[in-house]
């Protein structure tokens, strides 16, 4: 198959869906649920049309759209670097992970947004509280995944890097580090898209900025097409960082048989 | 010649949840510079036991070896290991160059001269047309190759092997046999390599250490007298061979040793059990 080909074949079913959804909502026309077509000029108007030195974007693309990309990215990495330093610590130790088991059962069973009120005690409302919530949200996945990824390095590896008197660092960044990187991945991705919903949740809670308080305000308007308008780019968004994460993942682990493309 | 090796009361129990385990009770043996020397067993004897006591690996419960007159403590800088478990033991994420790289690194800080000596070490084991691949690219005997070169890169003076064409087939057994007769002449190596096949040990070794069962301590140390030049058809159908793989087998079934140098008179069936036995043995646990 051709390359369109191969494209159109993916996503068919998608294009017929929205020429569908279109094709209802327009007979219905209920304004609750307004059509593609509105929802896509409304996109256009909200985001799109700004200045050339802009980058055509609009002002709230800046305060709002990035600024809710901001929250995620940083939150997803600082909880990327928490959860692979800790899971690398507990899970070369035998007993440690003994120790704090019961503590991390009980945490990370407790919702994250169910901790909103806490942070905005503890912390100022916006981006602090926000960035709290999707850290203490989606480290779990990263943390438990890397102890397990690092609990599994083969004893013989171990074995190898010590007759070869690799340094401790050689033995972590250049054994510990690749032989868990499967599982590493695998919790980046989960966390990632969780840390989407959590920049959502939190951002209806408490925030001065950000997509999740622009689609509150416009709900509070009867502006469903912005509201929609805001649906569609939280779904763009997912899918777009899962994406780039993907390639990435792919790189990164393109030793591993069932990946490797070529050479 | 003198002396590398040197092994002295070594005996080690492991500490276990349901008590103690006696793996290698008494051994001693010395190496000199340039030989190799094969220690041949039974599985479960405590051959890999020795091998991690003499690499420094783990510290023997009594007994001490001694590398070129020094107490081993910790792995000593020129001594290199060979698994057994090829697959295991290379590092799947790197190519076979930078597998045979990556250890360098904790001796030679050039990163150019750590890719010479790599290409240099793969060259040994014929294998310059595979640095791009990834190990699962290549057959068993090939990524033990790697293994071998990886070991050989850092120039040791001893060479530690255990059981390394074990999980190989016949075929490609006799192969990487050669081509470690072949590189340890080349670069006269000292190698001490343990195994369960008997005639492993005779076709490879100028000297063969008899382990006893578990927990094994060396029972008979054997001189090869074969040519230097050996060679898979024509040595292993000499009659020298054939009485020395019988002599082993003997001492391995608990005979006493022949008094040299009157040619040792085989008891041919026991022989015969325990080959069969130990085939056997060899095709349930080529795989662990
Ligand atoms: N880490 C260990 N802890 C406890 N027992 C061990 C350990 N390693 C090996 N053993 C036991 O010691 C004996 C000798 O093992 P090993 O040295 O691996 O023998 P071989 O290499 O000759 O097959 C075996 O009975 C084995 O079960
Ligand atoms: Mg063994």
């Amino acid at each position: 198959m051709s390359w369109f080909g191969k494209f159109a074949y993916r996503w068919v079913v998608f294009v017929g869906i929205v020429v569908v959804w279109q094709l209802a909502t327009a007979a219905a026309d209920d304004p609750f649920f307004p059509p593609p077509s509105t929802i896509a000029n409304t996109i256009y108007h909200l985001w799109l049309s700004g200045p050339g030195s802009q980058l055509f974007l609009t002002d709230t693309v800046y305060d709002d759209v990035f600024a809710s990309i901001g929250r995620i990215l940083l939150g997803w990495a600082i909880a990327a670097v928490i959860g692979v330093a800790i899971g690398v610590l507990l899970g070369r130790s035998r007993t440690a992970m003994d120790y704090v088991n019961p503590l991390f059962a009980f945490a990370r069973s407790v919702p994250s947004p169910a901790l909103v009120p806490v942070f905005l005690v503890l912390l100022d409302i916006g981006t602090p509280a926000q960035l709290a919530t999707i850290v203490f949200g989606v480290v779990w996945p990263i943390l438990m995944n890397t102890v397990d990824g690092v609990r599994s390095v083969d004893p013989i590896k171990e074995e190898t890097a010590r007759a070869f008197r690799l340094s401790r660092g050689q033995w972590l960044l250049g054994v510990v580090l690749p032989a868990a990187a499967p599982k590493i991945f695998a919790g980046l991705r989960v966390s990632l898209s969780l840390s989407l919903v959590l920049m959502v949740i939190s951002e209806l809670v408490a925030s001065r900025n950000g997509i999740g308080l622009q689609m509150l305000i416009a709900q509070r308007a009867f502006d469903y097409p912005a509201m929609w308008a805001g649906i569609v780019l939280l779904g763009v968004l997912g899918y777009l960082f899962n994406t780039v994460l993907l390639m990435v993942e792919n790189r990164a682990l393109s030793w591993q048989p069932e990946r490797h493309t070529g050479h | 010649m003198p002396t590398m090796l040197e092994v002295s009361g070594l005996g080690h129990t492991y500490k276990t949840k349901d008590g103690v385990h006696n793996a290698i009770g008494d051994v001693s043996f010395t190496v000199n510079a340039g030989e190799l020397v094969c220690v041949v067993g039974p599985s479960g004897c405590g051959k890999s036991t020795l091998l991690r006591t003499i690499s420094g690996l783990i510290t023997p419960t009594v007994g001490e070896v001694l590398l070129h007159g020094d107490p081993v403590r910790g792995v000593p800088a020129d001594l290199a290991v060979v698994f057994q478990d090829y697959s295991r033991s290379l590092f799947p994420w790197l190519s076979v160059q930078r597998n045979v790289e990556f250890p360098l690194r904790t001796r030679v800080s050039a990163r150019a001269e750590r890719r010479e000596r790599a290409r240099e070490a793969l060259e040994w084991v014929g294998l310059s047309a595979a640095g791009g691949k990834y190990p699962w690219q290549l057959s068993g005997g090939m990524q033990q190759r790697v293994a071998i070169a990886r070991a050989l890169a850092s120039r040791p003076s001893l060479l530690l092997m255990d059981e390394p064409f074990a999980s190989v087939d016949a075929q490609t057994r006799f192969e990487l046999e050669d081509l470690l007769l072949r590189v340890r002449a080349e670069h006269d190596s000292t190698v001490l390599l343990v195994t369960h096949d008997i005639d492993e040990s005779v076709y490879l070794g100028d000297r063969v250490l008899v382990l006893s069962k578990s927990p094994g301590s060396i029972t008979t140390d054997l001189d090869v007298n074969l040519p230097d030049e050996r060679d898979q058809i024509t040595t292993r159908a000499s009659s020298e061979f054939v009485e020395l793989r019988s002599e082993v087998a003997r001492l391995l079934h608990g005979g006493e040793p022949a008094t040299r140098p009157s040619p040792s008179v085989p008891d041919t069936a026991a022989n015969d059990r325990f080959l069969a036995a130990e085939r056997a043995e060899t095709h349930s646990t080529s795989d662990t």
